[in-house]
């Protein structure tokens, strides 16, 4: 017998996924927008971005309406919450790459400071965590989503390194700079979008371990058990 | 349209249209026990092919209510009606309603199961004998869709003419409500029909009464209200008599509009 409640559940994680899916592609086009030079793409980005405003609203009120009807307990209670809260991140995935294409807009104006490496390395790897995010969320898998959380910190690391490079360029030339602080902005946008992928895994962790791991990395990777279970003292 | 951040504005969700036209309405309805005035200008139309859930403290006229739709508050001396319940277009409280048919049509589910002290199979089969269907096939083939449409059959077709006393408390229950479904009736009214339930009969009820749905309308006291948020499309709550609110259920547990529902539902109360 299949509850209504578990068709309920499953819809809710086929919409979660769905829009899991939409972010990494809205991450993907928007870099493409930009290596390509593409305004065309911008444009599309942009309406894209609606779609997942659209989504968001759709599974808040799905998990407002679970909440309200069906009382649920434990592991469901738990799923919903975490439901609500991946799509807010979701949504912002969303956010960060209207602001990369808007930036990649203005680039296509002008030519090219230089060629694009890290940037699409960044991408990447965080579309790459995205995707690693939902697809722990669809086993309900801790253990992968700990081990995702440790590419953040290469995401990181490619932007310290992109933000050196450019300040060389600006202080070498003045008529540098719009166009080099327009890549700092996209790298910084990327690497926003793999925070959020890191802010899904620890969703998941709670969802499959009733483990609250936020802010706090060092546990994140060794997966050392702590006094943060939740519900207990 | 956007909104001053720049972020497109969604309109919210338009409500789900209603399951169907009004089955049975109550017009500005007041029922008294001699002298207490029990319900209190009542006005509530249910859907059709819906679940209506009527919720509210003890003592709110809910039961009373729910046994106006089939006129069984005929039973009890000394009551006293005004105004209209519409089945349909017609007024069953006219003097000409034939009370045994609308019963048919309308039928009812109590809170305590009764089985007959009989088998299982002349449990259900009762009503249809008394309608006159006399052949044996064809009581079979009718008693068997009853009892596979109650999600019993399975559990009972091979002891068809054991006593129906020892079923369980749930699948008594589920024995009358197939009991009701075999003389085919368009509208079942339930009255707190697994307060008498442990939680997993309980559970197999909910899930038969959301099955139920695409076929029947249904009408269900409870005093349970996470059941009525759980199983109910639109919810009815009432208070001292009265009819204080009745929307679709979702709206009503996330958004109500009147105060006194908003404190009933998150225990304010008294």
């Amino acid at each position: 017998m299949v509850r209504h409640f578990e068709q309920d559940l499953d819809a809710l994680r086929g919409l979660v996924l769905q829009m899991g899916g939409a972010a990494e592609a809205i991450v993907q086009k928007s870099v493409e927008a930009l290596k390509r030079r593409d305004a065309a793409l911008c444009k599309e980005v942009i309406a894209d971005d609606r779609m997942l405003d659209r989504m968001e609203i759709d599974i808040e009120e799905r998990c407002v309406s679970l909440l309200a009807r069906q009382q649920p307990m434990a592991g469901d209670l738990r799923f919903i919450t975490a439901a609500l809260k991946i799509s807010n991140d979701l949504e912002r995935v969303g956010d960060h790459a209207v602001n990369i294409a808007e930036n990649a807009q203005r680039l296509a104006a002008e030519p090219p400071l230089k060629p694009l490496v890290d940037i699409p390395r960044m991408a990447d790897l965080a579309s790459g965590m995205l995707r690693e995010a939902l697809d722990a969320f669809v086993r309900g898998d801790a253990h992968r989503a700990r081990k995702l959380c440790e590419r953040d910190d290469l995401v990181d690391d490619l932007n310290d390194q992109l933000f050196r490079e450019l300040l060389t360029y600006m202080i070498e030339k003045p008529e540098n700079v719009t166009r080099a602080m327009e890549l700092i902005l996209v790298a910084r946008n990327l690497e926003r979008v793999a925070d959020l992928a890191t802010n899904v895994a620890e969703e998941v962790v709670f969802i499959a371990e009733a483990r609250i791991i936020k802010h706090n990395v060092e546990e994140m990777v060794s997966g050392q058990r702590r006094d943060e279970d939740f519900g207990r003292t | 349209m956007t909104s001053a951040s720049g972020r497109p504005v969604v309109p919210p969700r338009a409500p789900a249209p209603p399951a169907g036209p009004p089955v049975l309405a109550t017009r500005d309805f007041h029922l008294y026990y001699g002298p207490v005035h029990a319900l209190k200008g009542v006005s509530l139309e249910v859907l059709e092919r819906s679940v209506t859930a009527v919720i509210g403290p003890s003592g709110c006229g809910k039961s009373t209510l729910l046994r106006t739709f089939n006129r069984m508050n005929d039973l009890i001396p000394g009551v006293r009606t005004e105004g209209q319940i519409l089945f349909g277009s017609i007024d069953i409280l006219d003097r000409g309603t034939d009370v045994v048919e609308l019963r048919r049509r309308v039928g009812m589910v109590f809170q305590r199961p009764n089985p007959f002290p009989k088998s299982i199979f002349e449990n259900v089969a009762f009503g249809l004998r008394m309608l006159g269907l006399k052949n044996r096939g064809e009581l079979e083939a009718r008693i068997e869709q009853s009892l596979r449409r109650a999600a019993l059959w399975e559990e009972v077709k091979d002891r068809l003419d054991r006593s129906a006393l020892q079923l369980s408390g749930g699948q008594q229950q589920r024995m009358c409500i197939a009991r009701c479904l075999a003389i085919e009736p368009e509208v079942i009214l339930m009255d707190e029909p697994a307060s008498a339930l442990d939680p997993t009969a309980t559970a197999r009820i909910e899930e038969l009464i959301l099955d139920l749905k695409a076929a029947y309308t249904i009408v269900i006291v409870t005093h349970n209200m996470q059941q009525a948020a759980r199983i109910s499309d639109r919810t009815a709550f009432m208070l001292d008599g009265k009819l204080v609110e009745v929307d679709d259920t979702t709206a009503l547990f996330t958004n109500p509009r009147q105060k006194l529902t908003e404190e009933y539902i998150t225990g304010r109360f008294g």
